[in-house]
């Protein structure tokens, strides 16, 4: 686990949580812990059941059982009305018949906080997510990342212990998206609230978040760092499901990995064995770097991303590579490849599940 | 895109049916309102604005509008207030029956309107069903007679008959507030009924709008109910109408009649319209 949960006390505290539709299972057992000021994300696929999850800890549904506790306040037995945590809808949710400034201080007024407060604190909120120039405008007349902005400043504006936010992203263009990804991170860093974030989008979870809580339907998967998450993914789902990888099955017998004609040290117990091998962690032969593991193959595709480009290769035994390579450099038909067995990452097979 | 023909095919019918069967009549009232009856029943074609006078003047026909304003509002009010909790219910709790519900809500149109109105005669009269099981548990020894042939009356049934138009609309407004709104709402902190008067009620005024233009206007044009249950007490302004153009024949004062409510119905179309659209968000 990371070092935040260890340092930072827990905010909010999900214990075994299971969410059946009539027969259909759609979170089993789910258990997670995050911490004050945390950037949480959690991270699946459609149907994986996070937007349920995400549902529950703001009261919309019930847990069929386990527990929510938000520190010694146990949060699934309160209609969400009373809970200290806000959300931010993944269309939004501005009301249509208020201003923009109205909508911001909607949670303000029903709270019956006196006027003048009220009117600073939407002033405040308004200025941080520079909306202040469109107050008095209706929903129906800013565009979808301005509405974004609002939504923002609503939630925020009472200072929740816990923002929730349902893929807030999703519905705006990628450029557009890039930026708010930037100005979200730093308006949780300046406000110092816990957020836990939804998103289908592996890359946004690896730049946003202190943490990922990944889930495939229903179960978690893997709950690390961004970094921790790729460098070391515990499934062969996770390693596919962030980034690119090379899966190899293999067999390790007395402390020797196989795959195909590939071997290295392994200390591992015998048995069929799984490994991930990302991309990048292939290199062109350089004899004399100890411990690496030679493959030689054929060069079948070549897919430009930029900076890199990912290269196919083909190896005996029906093995095929995918190999990250700097653009430009020169690559030949045949290839002599290498890689460090410390960087084939041993990973557990993934179940079907359904 | 389409050939003349087949634009001439398709505009022109309803065209002709709306000038012969509308524009004409009401130009013929249009001018008949101006017209005059000769003491031999002729009708005298003499410009001048003497029956609109005779309107103004004659206390019983600006009465008897007034009457027929209040019995329709009234008829407004108790549909609205019938009409809204059931369209909320519907939209918002009636779950896996709501089809079933809203069928129901249906189903007394499919009745003649003329079934229902005697329906009522049968319950409300001296002898009907309501009378007959009040003396039965001896809460009253003589049959009530305001039951029957009185204003009541005429408001019960119209209310009874006008509440599924007004349910509709507001049904249909309350169906559009998408319901990510509500959780909003609960999710700022509001409460099941702050929810309920700041957002999903603001947002179902043009339903509501609709509805009670619905009822007022179909109440306020009504003669039916008034004849068959109204008594000489709840006369309503069409029942005048239609006397002065049978037994008064007076076809001009009850055509100037008809067109000065022609014009309050179409004053009160055009404001209920803009109430719609000065709430409506989509």
């Amino acid at each position: 686990m990371s070092t935040l949960t260890a340092v930072k006390p827990n905010l909010l505290s999900i214990r075994n949580v299971a969410k059946t539709f009539g027969r259909n299972v759609v979170l089993r057992d789910v258990s997670l812990e995050t911490a004050e000021g945390e950037f949480l994300t959690i991270l699946g696929e459609s149907g994986s059941g996070k937007t349920t999850l995400l549902r529950i800890i703001a009261g919309f549904e019930n847990a069929t059982s386990g527990e929510v506790w938000m520190g010694a306040e146990r949060l699934d037995q309160q209609p969400p009305y009373r809970r200290r945590v806000n959300t931010v809808f993944q269309h939004y949710a501005l009301f249509p018949h208020l201003t923009v400034e109205q909508n911001v201080g909607y949670g303000l007024r029903v709270a019956k906080r006196p006027a003048s407060e009220i009117a600073q604190r939407v002033a405040e909120a308004l200025e941080k997510v520079k909306m202040t120039a469109h107050a008095t405008k209706k929903p129906s007349k800013i565009s979808g990342g301005q509405q974004q902005r609002v939504a923002l400043a609503r939630a925020l504006v009472n200072r929740p212990k816990l923002l929730l936010l349902d893929e807030p992203l999703s519905a705006l263009d990628a450029n557009l998206r890039r930026q708010m990804q930037v100005e979200l991170k730093s308006l949780q860093r300046e406000v110092g609230i816990a957020f836990v974030f939804v998103t289908h989008d592996q890359e946004e979870a690896m730049v946003m978040s202190d943490r990922i809580v990944l889930l495939r339907s229903g179960e978690l998967e893997q709950v690390a760092t961004p970094r921790e998450i790729y460098s070391h993914p515990a499934t062969a789902y996770v390693a596919q499901f962030i980034g690119h990888t090379n899966l190899l099955k293999g067999e390790v017998r007395d402390g020797i990995a196989r795959c195909g004609a590939l071997s290295w040290k392994v200390s591992l117990p015998d048995g069929p064995a799984l490994f991930s091998l990302r991309p990048e962690q292939l290199r062109l032969a350089n004899s004399g770097v100890p411990g690496a593991v030679r493959v030689q193959g054929r060069v079948v595709q070549q897919a430009f991303h930029g900076a890199t480009e990912l290269v196919r290769v083909q190896c005996a035994d029906g093995l095929v590579l995918v190999v990250r390579m700097a653009s430009g450099a020169a690559v030949r038909d045949q290839l002599d490849l290498e890689f460090s067995a410390i960087d084939a990452i041993p990973v557990r097979e993934s179940l079907e599940r359904n | 895109m389409f050939s003349r023909t087949y634009r001439a095919a398709v505009t022109v019918p309803p065209l002709a049916w709306v000038a012969v069967f509308l524009l004409v009549p009401y130009l013929l009232m249009f001018c008949f309102s101006f017209w005059s009856v000769s003491s031999s029943q002729t009708i005298i074609h003499s410009w001048d604005f003497h029956n609109y006078k005779e309107l103004l003047q004659k206390p019983v026909y600006w009465q008897t509008l007034l009457r027929s304003m209040g019995i329709a509002a009234r008829v407004m009010l108790f549909s609205l207030l019938l009409g809204y909790p059931l369209a909320y219910f519907l939209s918002f709790y009636a779950g896996k029956r709501k089809d079933l519900l809203y069928q129901m809500v249906i189903i007394p149109l499919w009745v003649s309107y003329l079934v229902r109105a005697y329906a009522w005669k049968t319950i409300l009269g001296s002898d009907g069903v309501l009378n007959t099981l009040l003396q039965y548990v001896h809460l009253t020894n003589h049959p009530l007679d305001f039951l029957l042939y009185s204003p009541f009356a005429v408001v019960l049934t119209l209310t009874h008959i006008y509440t599924p138009f007004t349910i509709l609309p507001i049904y249909a407004s309350l169906e559009h507030i998408p319901r990510n709104l509500v959780e909003a709402s609960h999710d700022l902190g509001a409460t099941p009924a702050q929810t309920f008067w700041k957002v999903v009620f603001p947002l179902s005024i043009p339903g509501v709008v609709a509805g009670a233009t619905f009822a007022f206007v179909l109440s306020l044009g009504d003669f039916l109910a008034p004849l068959l249950l109204g008594g000489p007490s709840g006369i309503m302004i069409s029942n005048i109408v239609v006397s002065l153009f049978g037994a008064a024949y007076d076809w001009p004062l009850g055509a100037a009649i008809s067109l000065g409510m022609l014009f309050l119905v179409v004053s009160l179309l055009f404001l209920s319209e803009r109430l719609e659209n000065k709430w409506s968000f989509s």
